[in-house]
């Protein structure tokens, strides 16, 4: 009887272990992200200035300036990933899920398209170094536009096939019954139904490829002035981060932490949207 | 009641091959999009492996067992990244496993229903942050305080131990091997936790009921029920987590040093695939140089691929069960 108490005891001992355990490594996870953005916020908000969003990135020894020919890079740089991503990406999204139900090539292809998904981003990069930067000789904002195009890709691809199986098929038969063509029915009915969760995924594909560093080292490369020739090198963001901090200059630490600040937020805010977004689209289509 | 026979119109016939071959159009428009998804990654695994043909040419198998690293000579080992990418991920799997099996234990069986989406919400927060804040914070503010206070503990203690010692003398300079495990770390706790939360909701409930039932505690419901059933999810999940770690770029530029010394201290810099890549290629002055950078970039490729895959295929086991159950 004592030896049943015993074990009881030793049962009930050893899941309390573990329940606290588990809470414990939950705060130890989280305590790395208020650590995170905590210091990114207090670093980055003394370096804000109206001057990051109006001046050029100033030469080495990097006091005063801004970042602002970083700025409009990486919004060029992210816009030409956005028209050349998403386009495509939505429409094999749509032929994933409409037309490559239970085919061989769909299971292939969405197979593919998840590995892409998590593939290393130099790789891509050094993909689109073969491709576009050594046949024209020279880095280009056009290649770091299509390097970040590779990234923006799976993750609308994904999205919209996912988004597309949610919409009822009593739908898609109810259209096809009227007679509506195929093409008309996913472009003007299953691609309107589902345009919340699609958007969904262009702004998380956004999310991605606006703190995405790697692959721009060697597409966009990097530039200290203005620059409005999208086949020649440009700043962004990411990469004059990353060659501001790596320095030894207090300066260039300071704009690269209002950079990273800013940067953060941005992306931060974009999640939250999606989020919102993709919350709204499950309760109308419950 | 029977509608009367439709006259055919003139336009007729006209509007339904026109629709015929708008939707021919359509589809096809549609496959070639899906098309350059395939292009894309088998675009990527060709262009670097016809880039790094060179290196592979050069140096053959010596290419991979060979430390030596010397741009000047045109000497390429790839030995030391290699060595670096593969241990800063196993550091960053044996932190970040437990860790995250602990986070969606008590995101599934302890809090309290109204704080789990907000706990979740803020994890996932953790793989939103861009990976160069990651080294940022790693570099300025993480290092300084290894090198401080974790680093001398390391050295002293763990560096004492026979055996497995040596793999922690070293001076404390805050950046290197144990910094960028940690760093990767914290990085895939996210994905690992979120695929292993998700997982875990499938089990059904009757299971756990009938062992609760049985007098079971939560751990042992979360042992020898959940566990057993979500198996191959959950070594899914840790693979992505681990190709995540794998191709993990920017983070690990920072904080790892970019040495080429061999050294199997993990408290010394050292190097990874994707850091000496990040570092070196718009800088490398010779075409074996870049070869080499882009062969290495192969590897890397084809050793996440196969991770990846395996993930994958392991997640869509317990996909295949749902359905079929």
């Amino acid at each position: 009887m004592s030896d049943n108490t015993w074990m009881y005891r030793r049962r009930r001992l050893g899941n309390a272990l573990a329940l606290v355990l588990g809470s414990l490594a939950t705060l130890f996870g989280l305590s790395w992200l208020a650590w995170i953005l905590w210091v990114t916020i207090s670093k980055g908000m003394s370096a804000l200035s109206p001057a990051l969003f109006t001046q050029l990135t100033p030469p080495p020894p990097g006091d005063g300036g801004g970042l602002a020919n970083a700025f409009f890079g990486s919004v060029m740089v992210s816009l030409i990933a956005l028209l050349i991503g998403t386009p495509i990406g939505i429409g094999a999204g749509l032929w994933l899920a409409e037309y490559a139900q239970r085919r061989a090539l769909g299971t292939v292809v969405r197979f593919l398209n998840d590995i892409l998904l998590s593939a290393p981003s130099i790789v891509l990069g050094l993909f689109v170094y073969s491709l576009v930067v050594k046949p024209l000789g020279h880095f280009s904002a056009l290649a770091g536009g299509l390097a970040l195009a590779l990234i923006v890709l799976p993750v609308v691809v994904r999205t919209t096939d996912e988004m597309l199986r949610l919409v009822p098929s009593t739908m898609r038969e109810a259209a096809l019954s009227l007679g509506v063509p195929q093409w008309k029915v996913i472009v003007q009915i299953l691609l309107r139904s589902a345009r919340a969760g699609v958007v969904t995924g262009i702004l998380l594909a956004l999310a991605r490829i606006t703190g995405e560093t790697a692959p721009l080292l060697f597409t966009a490369l990097n530039n200290q002035y203005w620059n409005h020739d999208l086949l020649k090198p440009i700043a962004t963001v990411p990469v004059v981060i990353f060659q501001f901090a790596m320095s030894p200059y207090d300066g260039w630490h300071a704009l690269a932490w209002a950079g990273a600040l800013v940067v953060t937020a941005f992306v931060l805010v974009l999640s939250l949207l999606s989020r919102l977004l993709l919350a709204r689209t499950k309760v109308t289509h419950d | 009641m029977t509608l009367p026979a439709q006259p055919t119109k003139p336009g007729e016939h006209r509007r339904i091959a026109r629709d015929a071959r708008n939707d021919l159009l359509f589809r096809g428009a549609l496959l070639t999009c899906a098309l350059l998804v395939l292009a894309a990654l088998l675009g990527t695994a060709g262009s670097t492996l016809w880039g790094g043909r060179l290196a592979f040419e050069t140096f053959g198998w010596k290419f991979l067992i060979s430390d030596h690293w010397d741009a000047v000579n045109g000497q390429f080992g790839a030995l030391v990244p290699i060595w670096g990418t593969l241990m800063t991920s196993l550091l960053a799997m044996l932190l970040a496993v437990p860790i995250s099996f602990g986070i969606a234990l008590f995101l599934t069986e302890v809090a309290p229903i109204w704080l789990r989406t907000p706990i979740a919400a803020a994890v996932e927060l953790l793989a939103g942050i861009p990976s160069i804040i990651y080294g940022m914070w790693g570099l300025f503010v993480l290092a300084p305080f290894l090198a401080d206070h974790v680093d001398p503990w390391v050295n002293d203690k763990l560096g004492a131990l026979p055996g497995v010692g040596r793999l922690f003398r070293g001076p404390p300079l805050g950046i290197g091997m144990l910094t960028a495990g940690l760093v990767l770390a914290i990085m895939v706790i996210p994905f690992i936790s979120s695929v292993m939360r998700e997982v875990f909701h499938t089990v059904p409930t009757r299971l756990k009921e009938s062992a609760y039932a049985l007098g079971s505690t939560t751990w042992e419901v979360v042992w020898n029920i959940v566990l057993p059933y979500t198996r191959s999810a959950v070594i899914g999940g840790i693979f992505l987590g681990l190709g995540r770690a794998l191709g993990e770029t920017m983070a690990v530029t920072f904080v790892l040093g970019n040495a080429h010394q061999f050294s199997e201290s993990l408290l010394m810099p050292s190097s990874s695939i994707a850091s000496v890549i990040a570092n070196e290629f718009t800088e490398a002055s010779s075409d074996l140089h870049r070869s080499t950078l882009i062969a290495l970039g192969f590897l890397l490729f084809v050793v996440t691929f196969i991770v990846l895959a395996i993930a994958k295929l392991l997640l869509l086991r317990l996909a295949r069960k749902e359905g079929n159950a």
